[in-house]
């Protein structure tokens, strides 16, 4: 009969392979976990939570640029996905960086109709992304909580 | 494993405070230990490339902009900071993109200045711009990285310096260094854009240096010919050089990497 810790852990590393496998996450996030020890234990849980704090100035900046109707800055919009680009790579963010890429393409070519739905899939997806983390960082306390320890996942 | 070079905190008198926005304090100075300055306007990175080098046992001073830069390091004020003995910086790494000032005219800027300009210097950036790559490493970067910078990547540039790590007194010596290959001339970072690959540079004529070889300082090592061929019509096209074409550099350097635990 499995304990409770052995549930928690099992669950832990199937909703981690799920969220490399979903693309949420690449191999950066396991770099991040590399930096994790002892002495910072929270070190990724910190890290994502300055970049989803990030990603909200930075879509708010996006917003207001893009609202300026019939006078958009294409390049101060451009210069935030860039910005945005950039902390999501560096988290591991897999489908924001993707999503801001195309972004940046349409900021490029000045076209306000595909940056108006970039901007709506980015905010979608950090703030999916940002509930999935929270799930796995949950995962991760309860596990410690019951006494376990958090496994490593091989991707 | 390697230690965590920010973890113990020594508690001396003299401290050396950045402050400001974007500013970190680090910990007071040991002339034992490798003293980074990282620059980046991204808290992000900040945070991220702060933590690598500090798990590779180095201190480290990160600022957010090349103007803060040059203010801790006392070049943009034109009397001699009284400060500047303590000021013993091993290496300077900053991201390329910046606003205001980019790591490139940072890097110049550097490398104008009497008192650091032997100091070698790190170009990080998210764009594989061989132009961009070529134009850093012309002014006298030492290294390009491409981001997302990984472990890896920091493991190597702290081999890297282990060889040329000076004293506030002139004198060179080795710290304990976990590898026993160092590169020592100008490497090239020509990286594929595969996501998995770390982009560590492309090295020219690199001896395994032991402790017998004579470690080369950064500015000798400059000197060494950059002699291989480059694609350099497209800018972001990468490109491989290598002698044995079917392997990266990026897998050959790898190959040549200390183990990684």
């Amino acid at each position: 009969m499995d304990t409770l810790v052995a549930q928690l852990q099992r669950q832990f590393r199937d909703y981690t392979i799920s969220l490399y496998h979903q693309g949420f996450l690449d191999d950066q996030f396991t770099e991040l976990k590399k930096l994790q020890d002892e002495c910072s234990p929270d070190f990724v849980a910190e890290v994502v939570s300055l970049f989803f704090e990030d990603c909200e100035k930075l879509i708010g900046n996006m917003a207001r640029a893009l609202d300026q109707t019939g006078n958009v800055d294409f390049n101060l919009v451009g210069s935030s996905v860039h910005q945005l680009k950039g902390s999501s790579s560096s988290v591991g963010a897999k489908r924001v960086k993707g999503l801001c890429v195309t972004f940046k393409e349409c900021c490029d070519s000045q076209n306000f109709e595909g940056c108006v739905r970039c901007l709506q899939q980015v905010d979608i997806e950090y703030k999916s992304l940002k509930a999935k983390l929270q799930d796995l960082f949950s995962l991760e306390q309860q596990i410690v909580q019951a006494g376990g320890r958090i496994p490593q996942v091989d991707i | 494993m390697a230690s965590d070079g920010g973890v113990f905190c020594l508690r001396r008198p003299e401290m050396i405070n950045v402050g400001g926005i974007g500013g970190m304090e680090s910990p007071p100075l040991d002339v034992d230990e490798v003293h980074v300055l990282a620059v980046d306007d991204s808290l992000v990175d900040r945070i991220v490339i702060e933590r690598l080098l500090r798990i590779t046992s180095c201190k480290v001073t990160a600022v957010d902009s090349g103007w803060r830069a040059l203010e801790f390091l006392g070049i943009d004020n034109e009397k001699a900071s009284a400060e500047l003995d303590r000021l013993k910086v091993d290496l300077i790494i900053t991201d390329y993109c910046m606003p205001g000032m980019t790591g490139y005219e940072l890097l110049k800027k550097i490398k104008e200045s009497s008192s650091f300009r032997q100091v070698p210097v790190v170009i990080m950036s998210s764009e594989n711009v061989i132009t961009r790559i070529d134009r850093c490493l012309e002014e006298g970067a030492e290294d390009f990285l491409l981001k997302p910078v990984k472990l890896a990547d920091v493991k190597r540039l702290r081999n890297y310096l282990t060889s040329d790590v000076k004293l506030s007194n002139g004198n060179k010596r080795k710290l304990p260094e976990d590898s026993v290959s160092v590169n020592t001339s100008p490497p090239l970072t020509l990286s594929p854009d595969s996501s998995e690959s770390s982009s560590p540079p492309l090295t020219l004529s690199s001896d395994s240096s032991d402790a017998s070889s004579p470690p080369l300082s950064p500015v000798e090592s400059l000197s060494s010919p950059l002699s291989f061929p480059l694609d350099d019509e497209d800018d972001d096209v990468s490109t491989e050089s290598s002698p044995t074409p079917e392997e990266s550099p990026v897998r050959r350097q790898k190959m040549r990497s200390p183990s990684l635990d």
